[in-house]
């Protein structure tokens, strides 16, 4: 009985794979297949090993655990005949990686079949040997294939060279011992094993200075000449490819010549006629004439210098870069990037063309030249290039919008040649794709305006026009509303006007503040932006008196908001605004001009450090509104860096704590301050921006109590203007009352401090259609650090 | 060099994978799936390239199949779509007018005669006529082996009967 037709075949298991309807089906199929191979192998059944690889073969393909069948693998190379031998290397080759131990077992059968008298057998482990080998096999079984590399039947040389190749990559060691054999292989008339001899020699010319010089010295003529002989061999059909003998051959030849000609200036003499020829000759209708040219032009760029040459392949790139095959375009580009550090000039000439090519349907092309225009930008081209990007931004896809983006920001911030520019083409990209601005890049822009202090009119104005036509883009309303914030009353009075702008239609302090408003009401606008619309609006408030009720409301519309930063904010900023009338338009100047040069050293290397603060600061609240970080803010506003100069000055000091400074206070030694002027600490903390002193501070019920509140007496402005400010927290017991003040606008009013026992004004906390949820408050006597809160939940519903 | 040889169907479903390059059970697994993804989802007048984590994918459709080779970021893409095509033509006078279904049952001889064409991610012939006269030669080895097999087992029938 035959043994290959008992059982189920590998044909009937495939056909029942195929016929499963659901993955469940196919499971249960392959499940039941490899309970019956394990059988088999458990019973060490040589018959039906061959079938039984086949069979995990086609599983392992399919995705499925195979390991099991490894050591069949083993077994099937080590018999005796050629189809189990055949197989069992297949198995090898499918099922294992050069990175498994069980591989170094077949060290030694793959050494007898190295060995073996039938030469189809040699080539099966030849096979395996090049496709897996380890670094040990390969030191293991060297001299066995540089033996091969001398074998009389040419196919089992060509496999030999192959496999040295891997060996090489593996142990690079090795190369000396193949360079003598590899000269006799580039001699050869068998064009298999020409192809893989010169691979050989490119590898070893790659791996050892000194194999490249012997073959530069013994080989270069030959293979010249065997070039020459190729491009002018008639017709072979055996080799023939569109009209072209074996275009694999010459690519092969051509790029060792690369490697020969490549810093010797000799070499590269002795090729130029052979090139021309190539480049000139070679039928560019047809793949395989491309294929060869593309290599002949890199060829060309890559060895030493010579004029004509480098023109001729400049003008073939210039004919595959108008080619309508995307295929060859493609590759244009690609040689185009490498060409530009040849002869940039050249490749200028094609910009207007490369320009189209990033407008392409096809995504690897746009990115292509995208790269490749990016590395044309210099400082005379800047300003059309940018323009020609941006215009296109306007219209291209949504997902390269990201690359786009990233690469017009990047060309813009580096060859800017003035501010004006600067400020206009960020505007731009703003407007048109401000969603996909990195926050750095925005943030660069703030301080870009903050600098240009003769810009400051002109810049606010054109953030208003935009705002106006692009409300959606998220980094654009940043910017707009910052700017508002700062410059308003130079928007409202058009201060500064320059002779190119356009006349804008008189703005008044309430569109201003309507612009504002409404980036604070929209849903669709993240934390940060309302954060930053909420400080525009105490800094508006301030500068526009007429507006000032108008922005109240609307701050205190925020006392509510569910977002913990948000209702801070509200509740810090009216206090302000209702109660320190007098420090207000101290409080919210102008910022001092930021530093760029502090900016841009922070922005290198503040990169982790902002990852790690804003990790820290995201932290989960008590009643469970997660806090997103306002790291990006603080980072942009934060001049605490230890160089900031701007720390000299007490006015200094006050402005940087308005923004923020203090979002470390654990890093100032509380000592320093003998007498904590605690109306100070308070003022700090109702400044602070972005920092958590509420949710850092471990007795959180003290939050809202407000016992001891009126301890601390708000500091006068004088005190305020003479004294170094240090932000002190002490979190001694009572000590947390600095707080109180931050809150006093919660807390309808403060209460009698010995007054513990007093009910306090309960608060409603959530209030929909359809639920109420209403917080009481009340302290126990005798221990008024305790406060007991009780949630009262009523359901409004009818 | 060829980092690795993948046939997909345009179901995604895997018909033949060779690795040149160490890569893990589940390293393979992963790749497969992002590379399916996006080839498959690329128009047919797109360009057969696509940039793939530092490397090029260099893929052709032919019928129902995606052949696709990874190569690295200065090999010669055209000359790629050149070697595929070589296998294509090869499996096609093997089978005669191949289709996928022969790929899927005969998956071994689809890795027989890529064997024959490539060796370490490197071509290792430009002639049809030899791999195909090699594989020849050894399907018949193949064969022979078969028949001895056969005949003794009848024999071993025939002596016990």
């Amino acid at each position: 009985m035959n043994p290959f037709s008992s059982g189920t075949r590998l044909r009937d298991m495939i056909r029942a794979i195929r016929a499963c309807k659901t993955a469940a089906e196919e499971r249960a199929v392959v499940r039941k297949e490899c309970a019956a191979i394990r059988a088999a192998i458990n019973e060490n059944d040589p018959d039906y090993r061959h079938r039984n690889l086949a069979k995990l073969m086609f599983i392992h393909m399919l995705g499925y655990p195979t390991h099991f069948g490894q050591m069949e693998c083993l077994k099937s190379i080590a018999s005796a005949g050629f189809p189990e031998k055949r197989i069992g290397y297949l198995g090898l080759m499918l099922l294992l990686d050069e990175r498994q131990e069980v591989l170094m077992l077949v060290t030694n059968s793959l050494k007898q079949d190295l060995n073996h008298t039938n030469q189809y057998i040699v080539g099966l482990a030849l096979c395996a040997l090049g496709n897996i080998c380890s670094a040990e096999m390969a030191r293991d079984l060297a001299p066995e294939v540089e033996r091969l590399l001398q074998f009389r039947d040419p196919n089992i040389r060509k496999k030999a060279a192959l496999c040295s190749v891997r060996i090489i990559k593996k142990v690079p060691d090795l190369a000396e011992n193949f360079i003598n054999p590899t000269v006799a292989l580039l001699k050869e008339k068998h064009h298999g094993v020409l192809i893989t001899g010169i691979q050989l020699c490119t590898d070893l010319c790659k791996a050892s200075t000194e194999a490249l010089e012997f073959f530069r010295k013994r080989c270069l003529e030959g293979l010249v000449k065997t070039l020459r002989d190729v491009v002018n061999s008639p017709y072979a059909p055996e080799y023939d490819i569109a009209g072209i003998t074996d275009p694999f051959l010459h690519i092969r030849l051509l790029r060792l010549l690369r490697e020969l000609g490549h810093g010797d200036a000799d070499a590269s003499d002795c090729m130029n006629d052979i090139l021309a020829q190539v480049a000139t000759k070679t039928e560019s209708n047809k793949n395989a004439g491309n294929a060869i040219l593309y290599e002949c032009v890199e060829t060309i760029m890559s060895i030493e210098d010579n004029g004509g040459l480098r023109v001729l392949a400049i003008n073939i790139l210039g004919r595959f870069l108008s080619n309508r095959d995307n295929n060859i375009r493609y590759v244009a580009l690609n040689m185009l990037m490498k060409a530009i550090a040849v002869d940039a000039q050249a490749v200028q000439r094609h910009r207007a063309t490369i320009l189209e090519c990033v407008k392409d349907s096809d995504a690897s092309i746009r990115k292509r030249a995208l790269e490749l225009v990016y590395l044309l930008v210099n400082e005379n081209n800047v300003k059309p290039l940018t323009k020609e990007l941006t215009e296109y931004l306007e219209v291209s896809d949504q997902e390269f919008k990201g690359d786009l983006t990233a690469k017009i920001c990047s060309i813009v911030e580096k060859f800017s040649p003035e501010k004006i520019w600067y400020i206009d083409q960020m505007l731009k990209v703003l407007s048109e794709a401000g969603n996909f601005v990195k926050d750095e890049v925005w943030h660069a822009l703030v301080v870009v305006i903050s600098n240009a202090s003769d810009l400051h009119g002109y810049t606010v104005r054109a953030f208003y026009r935009a705002l106006q036509a692009s409300a959606e883009q998220e980094s654009l309303v940043r910017v707009a509303v910052w700017c508002i914030g700062e410059y308003g009353d130079m928007l409202v009075n058009n201060v500064g006007m320059l002779n190119i702008e356009d006349p804008i239609t008189q703005v008044t302090e309430s569109d201003a503040a309507d612009v504002v408003e409404v980036a604070i009401k929209s849903h669709n606008l993240d934390l940060t932006t309302k954060a930053m619309a909420m400080i525009a609006l105490l800094k508006l408030s301030s500068r526009f008196p007429s507006c000032s009720e108008r922005i109240k409301d609307i701050i205190v519309q925020h006392k509510g908001s569910l977002v913990l930063e948000l209702q801070q904010r509200s509740i810090e900023f009216n206090s302000i605004i209702a109660k320190h009338q007098n420090i207000r338009s101290a409080l919210v100047e102008r910022m001092p001009v930021l530093d760029e040069a502090t900016f841009s050293g922070r922005r290198a290397s503040s990169l982790p450090a902002t990852v790690s603060s804003s990790s820290g600061a995201s932290l989960n609240l008590p009643n469970g509104v997660a806090k997103p970080a306002a790291a990006p803010l603080v980072d942009l506003l934060d001049l605490s860096s230890d160089d900031a100069p701007a720390a000299s000055s007490s006015g200094g000091d006050f402005l940087q704590d308005l923004l923020g400074v203090d979002l470390s206070p654990a890093s100032v030694p509380s000592g320093t301050n003998q007498a904590p002027k605690a109306g100070t600490d308070a003022l700090l903390d109702l400044l602070s921006i972005g920092s958590s002193p509420v949710q850092s501070n471990p007795s959180t019920p003290d939050i809202l109590s407000s016992s001891q509140d009126n301890k601390m007496p708000i500091a006068k402005l004088d005190e305020l203007s003479s004294t170094p400010l240090v932000p002190v927290r002490s979190t001694s017991a009572g000590g947390a009352a600095s707080m109180m003040d931050l809150l006093d606008g919660f807390v309808s009013n403060s209460p009698k401090p010995e007054d513990n026992g007093s009910p306090y004004p309960s608060v409603v906390a959530f209030e929909s259609s359809s639920l109420r949820l209403t917080f009481n408050f009340s302290k126990a006597p005798g221990s008024p650090q305790t406060t007991l809160i009780e949630a009262t939940f009523t359901n409004l519903s009818p | 060099m060829i980092q690795f040889v993948l046939l997909i169907s345009r179901q995604g479903k895997v018909r033949l994978t060779k690795w040149y390059s160490p890569y893990s059970q589940k390293e393979r697994t992963k790749v497969i799936r992002e590379l399916s993804g996006v080839i498959l989802a690329r128009g047919p007048k797109l360009c057969n390239f696509v940039e793939w984590r530092g490397h090029k994918v260099v893929y052709k459709r032919y019928a129902s199949l995606y052949f696709c080779m990874c190569i690295d970021q200065d090999d010669n893409e055209l000359e790629v779509l050149e070697i595929i095509h070589h296998y294509v033509e090869i499996l096609d006078r093997y089978f005669g007018s191949v289709c996928e279904l022969d790929l899927i049952f005969n998956f071994h001889k689809a890795y027989y005669i890529l064997d024959e064409i490539l060796i370490a991610g490197e071509l290792q012939e430009s002639s049809k006529k030899t791999v195909a006269r090699l594989i020849a030669a050894q399907d018949s080895l193949v064969e022979t082996a078969k028949e001895q097999a056969s005949s003794i087992s009848n024999m071993i029938a025939q002596a016990t009967k």
